[in-house]
């Protein structure tokens, strides 16, 4: 917690995201962007946090992040993808979604597409056709899917004018969160809790599947898949309770927990350590759930993001069974940790990736940790 | 800093001719809407008008850029203060209030910091000058937060007062550094025109060792004052200074000082430095010699280092009460009936006077913003500092400047939620403000509402919880969203809108025959029993899928249950009994006898109700749909009756 600086930056921040590092790299992220809401102009920021800066007391580097360059932003950045090393996505409170590209060599943005009404709302009075937010948008080169208040869902692809293939009407309430649970079937979240799974290859526009709580249909925020056990999801909700679903089976969660006292907004499950996941929130604090327990106990490969489980024997396989889906994840151990210090306004963003997270907070400021588990 | 002004000062609205039509203007939370009217002034010839309408607003600040880091992280560090133990008492409260103190000091420099940044890199003569105006209001705020640290919140005692006073001049007055590397930066430095200058601030900012070193470059250089040097240099080693931290009483400094100051006469009185006139002021100056101090007037610069370099020579042991009659006296010696005092010297003297309520309003006065005075009010009245001063109209003075900057916070399009916590933090009239505000805050997405309620979900305002809710569901009705209207009236509770939302959903199924979003009414859950029409509209889904799934008799029993136990509203029994059709000319009975009697019962109501004017309106349709009612009803009671009749088997 001591190297998380603060970075005030006269924006509210609505979403940070680290620039993907090449596969083959081992380096940590250097980059990350960020959008900004709420404001009469609002910006897509690139900041770097390399090499800049003195050396620390251990020899790490430390600086504050550096703008390198920002862009103007048509309305609220209500969701941001990097979709590949160059170019952005972002999504806005005015409906439309561009992709920015970031020019490496002088260092500026530009506007590389845009998608002017991927969402609107439609007036059968009137022939005014009103922009609704798009809210969520999830990128897996070349593919775009983008969810909003409309109800909509949309596939677009990179360079593509239309979108290629439109549900309408998929939802009769806000679709809030999107994202990818295999290459043909997304994961949606809306507002009166419920989780869809949707499956492209299918022509129908119903959802293949439709899981929620069984109690008060308390809206759902963010959603994220475990980034190797495809069949684990976490959802986050607004009123701060995180549950973890099985899709293989059951229409129910496996496990809920009360986390937060406010609105969830992002979850995310580490993507080469997915035994620890972070969850962020309107109550202004930022959570780390660490499930992984005592090196001894579990296989070291388990660490390096499992690519090695299908050397595993059936056996050795049984015991590492997620601890996400165990029905009493407290019994494990997990241990849970606040990061931000000094927590006043609401936490609306964050990524990890790496040893890196990276926050960004109503207050106007950026927090980057670039030694998670020291 | 502005100063009071008699004549307000005049702004020119671009486009609006006052002198052709007469201008109008309307008052708003922040700022001022004005327009022109279509009223002409007389001789004035037609002329097409201006279409727009102007907002003018009187506070810039809020829009800049760098200051709204100053106001982010001030935020933070008010809502810390508010929260910290107020059990902790004594010496560790007062340490905790001076690290507070610190803690603001430092945002404003940092701040002051970018600001010159930004002035020095612009190159646009405007921005610069806006720029550097900005520093210098900045640090002119510095400088009296750091003495109103001293002075109140610290209280330092006699002795230790002046090596705080003594840390603020070096900190804020006249700039020694560049003059005093620029002359060590010279081969020979004792030969430099800034030489002696440099030894005189030195010496006059209290700095002993800088002298000295700076003099043994004299000594040096030159070896026939070497003596003088020697004896100098001796004089001020020899000085006493208390040390935060050393124990010495103060009466014990006060002997070694007043011995100290006698060596010091005698040996400006043997005449020792009479050959040099540079040494000879120092040693008048280290006497405390009010001229010789005053011949260094341009060094000094300001009044307030005069001060403190009168005390540290002649009164190093003033206390706190005492520094009122020294500062007038400065301050009028310094001037000299030459100049008038500025805004900034009567804040200053005002604070060494000890009035802080002079110092609030007279820096109330001089900024243009609420931001510097409410927050200093508001840490001093934390070191219980401010009597419950009431103002006439029943709030106190902190509550009062934080009522008002938050207002103002509220009028920017962003910085509202930081409005909010300063609301929370006044107990009198908090609540009421916030409310009001809080409803006039546009909400263009659904996340901003959605932060909105948290906010008001939080303060149990369910007032503005329910109209919030109820704009956000009829915004969603209106773009026909109906599940996101049915979730906003779930968070509100809103019985009535979520029967507005059903009685929606059982139009467009009774226009098309079918219901639309499916996936909302089959997964209502609990929250079904927010309103009957609701509940009527679940059970009726449920009726529709068990008919799907043609288990009938439950179909039946359900139907039945949705008229007799009146959740289905009169208008659609009709529907309802039309609905039972099918279920009546099955082959297999469905309805027994019981049951059939009831529907006839139903029928009956429905058609008794329907009074005589409706007579005359009731088209063939209707009684047609009547009749094919009765006649399965009918048959149907029939093979009931039979079924019920006949003993099974056999």
């Amino acid at each position: 917690m001591e190297d998380f600086s603060a970075k005030f930056v006269s924006q509210k921040i609505s979403k940070t995201r680290w620039r993907p590092v090449p596969a083959a790299a081992l380096q940590p992220p250097e980059l990350f962007a960020t959008g900004s809401w709420d404001n009469e102009e609002n910006k897509i920021s690139v900041w770097s946090v390399g090499d800049f800066g003195s050396l620390g007391p251990n020899g790490e580097y430390q600086g504050e992040p550096q703008l390198l360059c920002d862009i103007r932003h048509h309305g609220d950045v209500m969701d941001m993808q990097f979709f590949d090393q160059e170019r952005i996505v972002a999504a806005s409170s005015t409906g439309s979604v561009t992709i920015f590209r970031h020019h490496q060599n002088n260092q500026t943005l530009s506007v590389n597409q845009r998608w002017e009404r991927a969402h609107y709302h439609v007036d059968p009075d009137t022939p005014f056709y009103g922009g609704a937010s798009c809210t969520g948008v999830i990128c897996n080169n070349p593919e775009i899917v983008t969810v909003g208040e409309d109800g909509r869902i949309n596939l677009f692809r990179a360079d593509h004018r239309e979108a290629v293939r439109t549900i309408e009407n998929a939802d009769s309430s806000t679709l809030h969160a999107v994202t990818f649970l295999r290459t043909t079937e997304i994961l949606t979240v809306n507002s009166i809790g419920q989780l869809k799974i949707w499956d492209f290859r299918q022509q129908r526009n119903e959802p293949s599947q439709i899981f929620s709580l069984t109690g008060d249909r308390i809206p759902l925020h963010c959603v994220d898949r475990h980034p190797n056990q495809q069949h684990i999801v976490a959802t986050g909700g607004q009123d701060g309770m995180l549950s973890i679903w099985d899709v293989r089976q059951g229409s129910m969660p496996v496990s809920l927990l009360n986390a937060h006292e406010a609105e969830m907004w992002e979850v995310h499950f580490h993507p080469s350590n997915p035994d620890h996941l972070f969850t962020c929130s309107e109550d202004g604090s930022l959570w780390h759930w660490d499930t992984s327990t005592d090196v001894s106990e579990k296989p070291s490969f388990f660490h390096q993001g499992g690519r090695s489980t299908t050397l595993l024997s059936h056996t050795a396989n049984q015991s590492v069974i997620s601890a996400w889906l165990s029905n009493n994840p407290t019994k494990d151990r997990m241990e849970i940790t606040n990061l931000v210090p000094n927590q006043t306004l609401s936490v609306n963003s964050l990524d990890v990736l790496g040893p890196c997270l990276v926050c960004g907070t109503d207050a106007e400021a950026i927090y980057v940790n670039r030694h998670l588990f020291a | 800093m502005e100063e009071l002004d008699v004549e307000p000062p005049l702004t020119l609205i671009p486009g609006v001719d006052s002198n052709r039509k007469q201008m109008c203007f309307a008052w708003g939370p922040g700022e001022m809407l004005v327009y022109e009217t279509l009223f002409p002034k007389e001789h004035a010839e037609k002329r097409p008008g201006c279409p727009n309408i102007f907002i003018v607003r009187k506070d810039q600040d809020v829009y800049s850029q760098t200051l709204r880091k100053l106001f982010n992280e001030s935020h933070g560090i008010f809502i810390g203060l508010q929260r910290s133990e107020e059990e902790l008492a004594g010496k560790s409260r007062k340490a905790q209030l001076v690290r507070v103190s610190k803690n603001y000091r430092s945002v404003i420099r940092a701040c002051m910091e970018e600001m010159h940044q930004l002035a020095i890199s612009t190159r646009d003569p405007e921005l610069h000058c806006q720029h550097s105006t900005q520093v210098s209001i900045l640090s002119a705020m510095e400088l009296i937060w750091n003495l109103c640290e001293i002075l109140f919140v610290e209280v330092a005692p006699a002795g230790h007062l002046l090596l705080h006073l003594l840390d603020w001049v070096r900190l804020h007055v006249c700039d020694v550094d560049s003059m005093v590397r620029e002359v060590l930066s010279c081969e020979y430095p004792s030969k430099h025109k800034d030489f002696w200058n440099a030894v005189d601030i030195f010496v006059l900012q209290g700095r002993m060792d800088d002298a000295r070193h700076l003099l043994s470059k004299e000594a040096s250089a030159n070896p026939t004052s070497m003596g003088m040097c020697k004896i100098l240099d001796d004089l001020m080693k020899k000085m006493p200074i208390l040390t935060i931290g050393n124990t010495q009483t103060l009466t014990e400094m006060e002997l070694k000082w007043q011995h100290w100051h006698e060596e010091c006469q005698r040996y400006l009185q043997d005449g020792t430095f009479a050959s040099n006139p540079h040494m000879e002021s120092i040693c008048k100056i280290l006497l405390g010699d009010e001229n010789a101090i005053l011949e260094k007037k341009e060094l000094m610069t300001t009044w307030y280092h005069f001060l403190v370099t009168r005390l540290v020579y002649s009164h190093p042991t003033v206390k706190p009460v005492e520094l009122r009659f020294y500062a007038q006296s400065s301050m009028d010696l310094f001037l000299g009936g030459e100049s008038s005092p500025e805004p900034l010297d009567s804040i200053l003297m005002a604070a060494f006077e000890f009035e802080i309520h002079q110092v609030i309003k007279e820096c109330s006065i001089a900024l243009s913003n609420w931001w510097f005075v409410a927050h200093l009010t508001d840490l001093l009245d934390h070191c219980k500092l401010l009597q419950s001063h009431n103002l006439y109209f029943g709030s106190n003075m902190r509550e009062f400047l934080l009522l008002e900057y938050a207002s103002g916070l509220f009028s920017h399009h962003s910085l509202w939620q930081l409005g909010v916590d300063y609301f929370d933090h006044c107990p009198e009239y908090g609540k009421v403000y916030l409310e009001l505000h809080i409803e006039r805050i546009p909400l263009n997405t659904e996340q901003k509402a959605l932060k909105v309620l948290r906010i008001c979900e939080q303060r149990q305002m369910h007032e503005q919880v329910r109209s919030i809710c109820k704009i956000m569901a009829m915004k969603a009705v209106r773009n026909n969203r109906l599940g996101s209207a049915l979730s906003w009236s779930i968070r509100a509770k809103d019985a009535a809108f979520a029967t507005l939302i059903s009685d929606r959903f059982l139009k467009d199924y009774c226009e098309r025959g079918s219901f639309s979003d499916l996936d909302l009414i089959d997964n209502l859950g609990p929250s079904m029993l927010l309103s009957d029409r609701l509940t009527f509209l679940g059970k009726y889904r449920e009726f529709h899928r068990l008919y799907g799934e043609k288990r009938f008799s439950e179909a039946a029993k359900l139907l039945l249950m949705l008229m007799t136990a009146r959740i289905a509203p009169c208008s659609f029994w009709m529907t309802l009994l039309i609905d039972a059709l099918p279920l009546l000319e099955q082959k297999e009975v469905i309805f027994s006898a019981e049951q059939t009697y009831e529907l006839m019962r139903c029928l009956e109501d429905l058609t008794a109700g329907k009074t005589d004017n409706q007579k005359f309106q009731v088209d063939d349709f209707e009684i047609t749909k009547v009749e094919i009612l009765r006649l399965a009803l009918a048959r149907n009671l029939a093979r009931a009756i039979v079924k019920e009749g006949t003993l099974e088997g056999s």
